[in-house]
């Protein structure tokens, strides 16, 4: 690796770093001037009660030393309780639900990879064909087509008109659905991804030089060209993790999925503070990271590239 | 040589083709096109684009019915058909399926009354749900306007200042724009509209703000506070290679102060990058609007929108799913038509931009 590299992933570090702590500030800063705290809404309660409470919190310390307490405690993964679900850790209810998310988002992930590569590379090397045509109608319209809607859409269709797929996502039967969902988008990306890289691909000389020796088709696609078509489907990792887990958000949502979005969006109705701040947290810096993986990588598989 | 080539050098000449042209020659032989300019260019290549044509009617019907038919349609987004002031509720309003009357309106039409139909029939609380329809893809529509009129504002004037005076200047904007633009931007929106939500209920309490709403409102300061990162990199950019350009120096040296040129030879120059990101900056205000509204962030009830259309129709999935795909049909048809039509319009106006 040549010192420019590592002066570039250096710099990428040190922004993600940043960036990562302007979303704790943020989000500290941010749930802390709603007006009326965590305790407005519940059933009255004494004026004695309420310090009480605050005391316990921490919420009577001025702003400036409840956020260093806080900013301390993320870096240890300490969370603090959750206000709502009396004697639970945040951090242990991010822990429950995102082992149903993550499986949900990983199966989603490399269904949209796979897919969307071969189905690309089809696309590609039978270009301008009828086929080629209707890949690319169908991408376009499901890249622009919300997830809530595509959720609902395929909800009504599997699971209450022909009643083939389960709607509650709690079984392992019940996730094919969200899996769908949240995998038509990014598998359509990446589909037109592959596509237009590899139609580049196929242009350059190797590859001529390649046929030109007698090189089988599928050698040539599989063998040479697919390698290196792939390099910006790297730079994609990044925002379709970011899109998967804002995805998962609503199709959690939709089909009684028990993970990390559903108790999200809960947690952002009853205004359980502590759940809000957490979360955010934990899903931004996963987001911030992948991000900052994928253009690592892609700097690394092609030195070629000046990301200047 | 041979005898055919011969022939042919020798000089066979027609008198008549030294003659003057006549006025009538000379219409056959020059053929003037009228002077065009880049916009003209533009527009001509736009209406050839067939997809984007058909994108942009779908637009502008959708739009147009979206201002009208409000004016003139007999039933109201907010009112609940069933009640009358004195009276006891009528439920054989509520949940009327598609183009069914409720039977007191039966009873009107036996008397020879004409009643415009639910086209959609009516909701759970009795509210004609087409008007609803309507009303939603205003607030949608809207939104995502005056969204993007924010964003292109904010970055517009950001990224002029920043590409024209460059150094300092410069370099602290950018920083705050790559940061901006590193944040997971939905988490974040979440977050704000969801505190937003809870800080503005009290403050904006009988003000006119409180008609439009908090969650429009906090829409609103999302949009200005985020999206114009984007568009503020991009007019950066245009202005920092056509700050080189030779007649900006000769500007500024017949003494142009900085706002003159940027107003009168930079922002002219980049307007169309500016119309195109714009244009594409709609659909996704409206899809970021009826993403909030679907997880209850959006618009206050009973405005309806067409996220919260739709997420309230979850509810009822079993027993009315068209409550659900009409709105879902809508809300994709304008983000796809706009996406296909600001594609067309960057296909057409700007080819450097096309990757």
């Amino acid at each position: 690796m040549n010192p420019k590299t590592l002066k570039y992933i250096l710099k990428r570090v040190i922004l993600a770093v940043f960036t990562v702590w302007v979303v704790i500030t943020v989000t500290f800063f941010v749930m802390h001037a709603v007006p009326g705290g965590p305790f407005v809404g519940e059933k009255a309660v004494s004026p004695a009660v309420q310090k009480a409470m605050e005391a316990k919190y921490g919420l009577d310390k001025p702003i400036m030393e409840q956020y260093w307490t806080y900013l301390k405690d993320v870096l240890h993964f300490n969370f603090g309780p959750s206000l709502k679900q009396r004697g639970r850790q945040v951090l242990d209810i991010i822990a429950d639900g995102m082992k149903t998310s993550a499986k949900l988002g990983l199966i989603a992930a490399a269904f949209a990879l796979v897919i969307g590569v071969v189905l690309g590379s089809f696309a590609a090397l039978k270009r301008n064909t009828f086929l080629d045509r209707v890949v690319m109608v169908l991408t376009t319209a499901f890249v622009s087509m919300p997830s809530f809607i595509m959720g609902s859409l395929l909800l009504i269709l599997f699971a209450i008109r022909l009643h083939v797929l389960p709607a509650n996502g709690s079984t392992t039967a019940g996730l094919i659905l969200p899996v769908i969902t949240l995998m038509l988008s990014p598998m359509s990306y990446i589909t037109r991804l592959t596509r237009s890289s590899m139609l580049d691909v196929l242009g350059q000389d190797y590859i001529r030089t390649a046929r030109a020796k007698g090189v089988s088709k599928g050698r040539i696609i599989f063998g040479h060209a697919l390698k290196n078509a792939l390099i910006p489907v790297i730079t994609y990792f990044g925002p379709m993790l970011a899109y998967i887990v804002t995805g998962s958000l609503v199709v959690e949502q939709i089909f009684a999925v028990p993970g990390i979005g559903r108790a999200f969006v809960s947690s952002i109705t009853n205004r359980d503070y502590t759940m809000i701040m957490g979360t955010t947290i934990i899903l931004a810096s996963l987001i911030v990271i992948m991000n900052l993986v994928s253009d690592i990588l892609y700097k690394v598989v092609d030195p070629r590239i000046n990301l200047e | 040589m041979d005898k055919e080539n011969l022939k042919r050098l020798s000089a066979q000449v027609n008198v008549d083709d030294f003659l003057p042209a006549s006025e009538k020659d000379k219409e056959y032989m020059v053929k003037m096109r009228p002077s065009t300019t880049a916009f003209k260019d533009g527009l001509r290549r736009l209406r050839k684009n067939k997809v984007a044509m058909v994108s942009f009617f779908i637009i502008v019907i959708i739009t147009i019915s979206a201002i009208v038919i409000p004016m003139f349609w007999p039933y109201k987004y907010e009112t609940m058909l069933g009640m009358t002031p004195g009276k006891p509720m009528d439920a054989s309003f509520k949940n009327l399926p598609p183009f069914a009357y409720s039977t007191t309106e039966l009873r009107r039409i036996e008397a020879g009354e004409k009643i415009i139909p639910h086209i959609f029939g009516t909701d759970a609380s009795g509210r004609d749900y087409f008007i609803r329809v309507v009303y939603g893809t205003r607030i949608s529509l809207a939104v995502g306007f005056f969204a993007s009129l924010i964003v292109l504002l904010i970055g517009l004037t950001i990224g002029a200042i920043a590409g024209y005076m460059g150094g300092v200047v410069d370099m602290i904007s950018m920083r705050i724009v790559d940061i901006i633009y590193s944040l997971p931007d939905m988490l974040m929106i979440i977050l704000l509209a969801a505190s937003l939500k809870m800080t503005l209920e009290k403050s904006l309490e009988g003000t006119i703000f409180a008609k439009i709403g908090t969650n429009i409102i906090s829409l609103f300061i999302i949009f200005a506070l985020l999206y114009w990162v984007s568009m503020a990199r991009l007019v950066r950019g245009q202005i920092l290679s056509l700050r080189e350009q030779e007649y900006v120096l000769a500007a500024q040296t017949a003494g142009a102060k900085s706002g003159w040129v940027i107003r009168k030879h930079l922002l002219p120059n980049c307007i169309s990058v500016i119309v195109i990101s714009t244009a594409l900056q709609i659909p996704n205000a409206i899809f970021t609007e009826s993403y909030l509204s679907f997880l209850g962030l959006g618009v206050n009830a009973p405005m309806p929108s067409l996220g919260s259309l739709a997420s309230d129709a979850l509810n009822g999935i079993n027993s009315y799913p068209y409550r659900l795909v009409i709105p879902a049909v809508v809300i994709s048809l304008i983000v796809l038509s706009l996406n296909l039509f600001g594609d067309g319009l960057r296909d057409a106006f700007d080819p450097k931009l096309n990757g």
